[in-house]
């Protein structure tokens, strides 16, 4: 998108490109921790889809089914927040998943 | 109907903002602009202001009120001054970016330390970089006047910027004179609606205010918000014309008192200017070719009009009720001096420093300083630039 030119913005800090932080990829900041889902322990309370402060759990057909990665910053909200006593999810580390995924 | 009462400094700001009646009113209160907040709380009570009158818990909090309710759609005021003023200074910052038209009358009060509460002008020259609008006042009646006056130059479609308005603490705030309060309903059609661009209240259209701006946009919204005040002087003159028009006042950048064939000029703001006026009558009975210069709008600067002013002077005198420790020369100085340097034929320049945290200064200090001039006219060098008057040395 071309940038404007001050002359060409609204007054006031005004951002009027509604829902514009979609494109804002806040997943790239993440490092070190990612969230991983255990589906067998998921009681679907959506304490985590609450909590999350960059709308980065995945819902489909009303139900958890894990993570949007693009925007997912690593904070760990989720797995603290889970309330399971066998969390549904747990932080693991980031190369951990990416060895995994060589593997398969 | 129009009426002659006699009020301080505090009161007829009280007044103005009686007749106004700003949507959201949000202050707290500290000395010298206490009285300002009572008297307009007092009002409320009564209920001859019907806008929101929010008591915060700091002046902070009173800000950030101010700036909440302003993002809304608001006409919005607010009082204080010194340390009230310094603690909302991030805030005075975020109002100016934002580009919210609040008002705030400022009691001129010197910052401590060492703790004092007396008038002079380092807390608003102190935030002369914050982006708002600066207008200082004489008296009581310029006081009333620039108060109305501000709300039509922040809220013009060009500016939308935040406006100060000055009354030295104690000498204007709580001395009593005889002031002209104009009719209730001739100042509410002088002041007019306000029309926000963008008011969160407008429900209609979807934007955010204020949202994180990285690298990539900040410098084009620091760039627009200058363009704000640098629209301002053609409204400043409008309105200062149409004021006078109106109810027979009109203000400009700043007065010449006696300047026609002055030889030597000294430049005072505020209240110490009409004690510097009896010192100039005093001097030009004795023959002297003496005029004063006072400044009103100091943000923004009127470089060229004021240099055009000087610039036949043999000699100046710039007073600062204010100083900037290890600066070139205190505010109004600097400002002076830089307005002057591309004129090939121009005044010697002096700078002195009067009447921090209170410190009278007298017709005696303006001969002090008109003796002073005259040798350096004469002579054509400044011995010494920097100096303080009425210090003890």
């Amino acid at each position: 998108m071309k940038k404007e030119t001050w002359k060409e913005l609204p007054i006031g800090t005004v951002n009027i490109h509604a829902g514009n932080s979609v494109s804002n990829h806040t997943g790239t900041w993440r490092s070190g921790r990612r969230p991983d889902f255990i589906e067998k322990n998921c009681i679907q309370c959506f304490f985590c889809w609450l909590y999350c402060p960059h709308f980065a759990i995945r819902v489909e057909g009303g139900k958890v089914t894990g993570f949007n990665y693009d925007y997912c910053t690593g904070c760990g909200l989720c797995a603290e927040e889970c309330p399971t006593k066998e969390k549904a999810i747990v932080m693991v580390k980031e190369e951990t998943k990416l060895a995994e995924g060589r593997k398969k | 109907m129009k009426s002659t009462k006699i009020l301080n400094g505090n009161q007829t700001i009280g007044e103005a903002v009686r007749q106004i009646d700003p949507d959201v009113i949000a202050a707290y209160p500290i000395t010298p602009s206490t009285a300002i907040v009572e008297t307009i709380a007092s009002f409320c009570a009564d209920g001859l202001i019907t806008g929101e009158f929010v008591c915060p818990e700091s002046e902070h909090s009173a800000m950030s009120v101010c700036i909440g309710a302003a993002a809304a759609g608001g006409r919005v005021m607010t009082a204080t001054c010194s340390q009230g003023l310094a603690l909302m200074w991030e805030m005075l910052y975020i109002a100016a970016g934002l580009r919210l038209p609040i008002v705030a009358a400022i009691a001129n009060r010197a910052l401590s330390a060492p703790i004092n509460i007396h008038g002079d002008h380092s807390d608003t020259m102190g935030a002369r970089d914050s982006g708002w609008i600066q207008i200082y006042s004489e008296n009581c009646q310029e006081a009333y006047d620039n108060f109305i006056q501000a709300f039509r130059i922040g809220e013009h479609s060009d500016v939308l910027t935040p406006v100060f308005v000055g009354l030295d603490g104690f000498i204007i705030s709580h001395s009593s004179e005889a002031v002209q309060v104009e009719d209730d309903a001739a100042v509410k059609k002088f002041i007019g609606e306000f029309k926000p661009p963008y008011p969160l209240l407008d429900t209609s259209r979807k934007f955010s205010v204020g949202p994180i701006d990285f690298t990539d946009y900040y410098f084009e919204h620091k760039r627009s918000q200058i363009e704000g005040i640098e629209n301002s002087p053609r409204v400043i003159e409008e309105v200062g014309k149409e004021f006078g028009r109106t109810f027979g006042r009109t203000y400009g950048f700043f007065e010449e008192y006696r300047m026609d064939d002055a030889e030597i000029a000294i430049v005072v703001m505020s209240s110490a200017a009409g004690t510097g006026k009896d010192a100039v009558d005093e001097l030009r009975a004795e023959g002297k070719r003496i005029g004063l210069l006072k400044p009103r709008v100091f943000r923004p600067f009127p470089h060229v009009r004021i240099a055009e002013a000087l610039k036949k002077m043999k000699a100046v005198a710039v007073l600062d009720r204010s100083s900037s420790p290890g600066a070139f020369g205190a505010p109004l100085f600097t400002e002076i001096r830089s307005a002057l340097y591309d004129y090939e034929k121009r005044p010697k320049l002096v700078n002195y420093v009067y009447g921090l945290g209170g410190r009278d200064i007298k017709a005696e200090h303006f001969k002090e300083v008109a003796a002073k001039l005259e040798r350096i006219a004469d002579s054509g060098k400044v011995e010494e630039m920097l100096g303080y008057l009425n210090l003890r040395e």
